[in-house]
């Protein structure tokens, strides 16, 4: 990944409106660093957005780990926090979808893929990070990848190869003259599409947010001239209303991606009928 | 605004297009999150929260069996109390029977001694009179025939006669004493 050289933050320049520059509008270099370390094109790199990603990991172990490394019957402040966050994902997700006796197993890794994402997304409206880890597609496809592995393997394993077959094209003897259209659409949909779709969900999310935030954010700064202060004003507000629903999209989104993995695990133990 | 985005285009970048450095580094990150998570932190809260529910069962458990066990004394007392409002009860009729029975008996005793009482005396006042009567009737007929004897100066010797006086005498004293009554 090379790092562009005409990307410049609107901060970073005393560019105004009525200044005779154009507006800085956000794009997809707004999502390209310059590595901290490295050489962009060699492959061999360390951007911001790996710190983040790591940090992010380092802080999320953290507070598990202040919350549950010494945990007590009676919890303090700390452990009820990360408990209630815990018991959310525990039962509000895989119980609900998967159910108790078979979802035990797939806890640990609902709940790290939550808390995960949902770290990477929060980083998107940290001060000085102010960038979602998730908006960078490698970190969604790691995960959703991850998820896929375990469906297909899951599936293999609990149907064996006809059963595996039937399974992902959703084989059903009632559908009849139907039926060969419908598997082919069940499997490009389920094996080819699923974990594309599951990653780019969140992905396209983040990088949505993200390139609002920029927008308005730019924008603040940029109409900062003349008669152009008053839009300023609105665009500051939209700054502060958009950081809000961005706190809720990134919530929002974590949990979808872990309902979503919960329901392909739930399909893959699912007998068909 | 243009030339950015022609720059963007241009630098051959596609956001869809994974960098490879940061897929490693986002499994490398996943990982560290998911290794601490499923080996140390979750089985250890796992551990604590079925202590808690153990904990908190256990202490229902315990209610409960007290709450059988007072249950159970109550209902024993209970029982205790009705056995003993019943032998009270019991001992109270009991009571008053063998007091009815008592009272009778010594109702009918006192009755008896009584009528014994009574029966005596109306027998001695019979025998009494009688003896007084014959005595008197004796005395009557020796002191009748002595004044006779006197005033006539001589014993009569019409017996029967005199027996016949008599008995008209005594007679009359009887019926005098009839009407005195």
């Amino acid at each position: 990944m090379s790092a562009d050289p005409t990307q410049v933050l609107a901060f970073e320049t005393d560019c105004h409106i009525f200044d005779g520059c154009g507006f800085p509008a956000p794009g997809l270099h707004s999502f390209l660093f310059k590595p901290l370390w490295g050489d962009g094109d060699s492959n061999v790199y360390f951007n911001k957005t790996m710190l983040l990603a790591l940090l992010g990991s380092i802080i999320i172990v953290g507070f598990f780990w202040a919350a549950f490394r010494k945990p007590k019957v009676v919890p303090g402040k700390l452990q009820m926090v990360a408990e209630a966050g815990y018991d959310f994902i525990r039962r509000g997700v895989v119980y609900e979808t998967i159910g108790k006796k078979e979802g035990e197993k797939y806890v640990p890794l609902v709940v790290s893929l939550f808390f995960f994402i949902w770290m990477m997304n929060l980083w998107s409206i940290v001060p000085v990070a102010q960038f979602p880890v998730t908006s960078i597609i490698s970190y969604p496809l790691v995960l959703a990848v991850i998820v896929y592995v375990l469906w297909v393997s899951l599936t293999f394993k609990r149907h064996g190869f006809v059963g595996f077959f039937k399974n992902v094209t959703g084989y059903d003897k009632s559908l009849g003259a139907v039926l060969p259209l419908a598997m082919t659409i069940e499997f490009f949909s389920n094996l080819l599409v699923r974990p594309f779709t599951h990653a780019v969900r969140l992905f396209a999310n983040m990088f949505a947010g993200h390139t609002l935030l920029l927008l308005f954010t730019i924008a603040s700064w940029y109409l900062l001239n003349g008669i152009g202060i008053a839009y300023a004003g609105v665009s500051f507000i939209m700054t502060i209303v958009m950081t809000a629903f961005e706190l809720f999209i990134q919530a929002l989104q974590a949990y979808v991606f872990v309902l979503l993995t919960c329901t392909y695990i739930q399909g893959a133990l699912a007998e068909h009928h | 605004m243009s030339q950015l985005l022609i720059t963007a285009a241009e630098s051959g970048e596609n956001p869809l297009i994974p960098p490879i450095p940061e897929l490693v580094i986002g499994l490398l990150a996943f990982v560290i999150v998911f290794g601490f998570l499923a080996k140390k932190l979750l089985p250890n809260i796992n551990k604590v929260l079925e202590e808690r529910r153990e904990a908190i069962e256990g202490g229902i458990e315990k209610a409960e069996a007290a709450q059988t066990e007072a249950q159970s004394v109550l209902e024993q007392y209970k029982a205790q109390l009705a056995e003993a409002r019943h032998e009270a009860a019991r001992l109270r009729q009991e009571a008053q029977e063998q007091g009815a029975v008592l009272i009778a008996e010594m109702r009918a005793e006192g009755q008896r001694q009584r009528e014994e009482i009574v029966a005596a005396g109306h027998a001695q006042i019979d025998a009494d009179r009688k003896a007084a009567a014959s005595a008197l009737r004796q005395d009557v007929g020796k002191l009748a025939t002595d004044l006779a004897g006197k005033l006539v100066g001589e014993s009569l010797e019409d017996h029967a006669r005199q027996s016949r006086v008599i008995d008209r005498f005594l007679d009359d004293l009887e019926e005098k004493a009839e009407a005195t009554r």
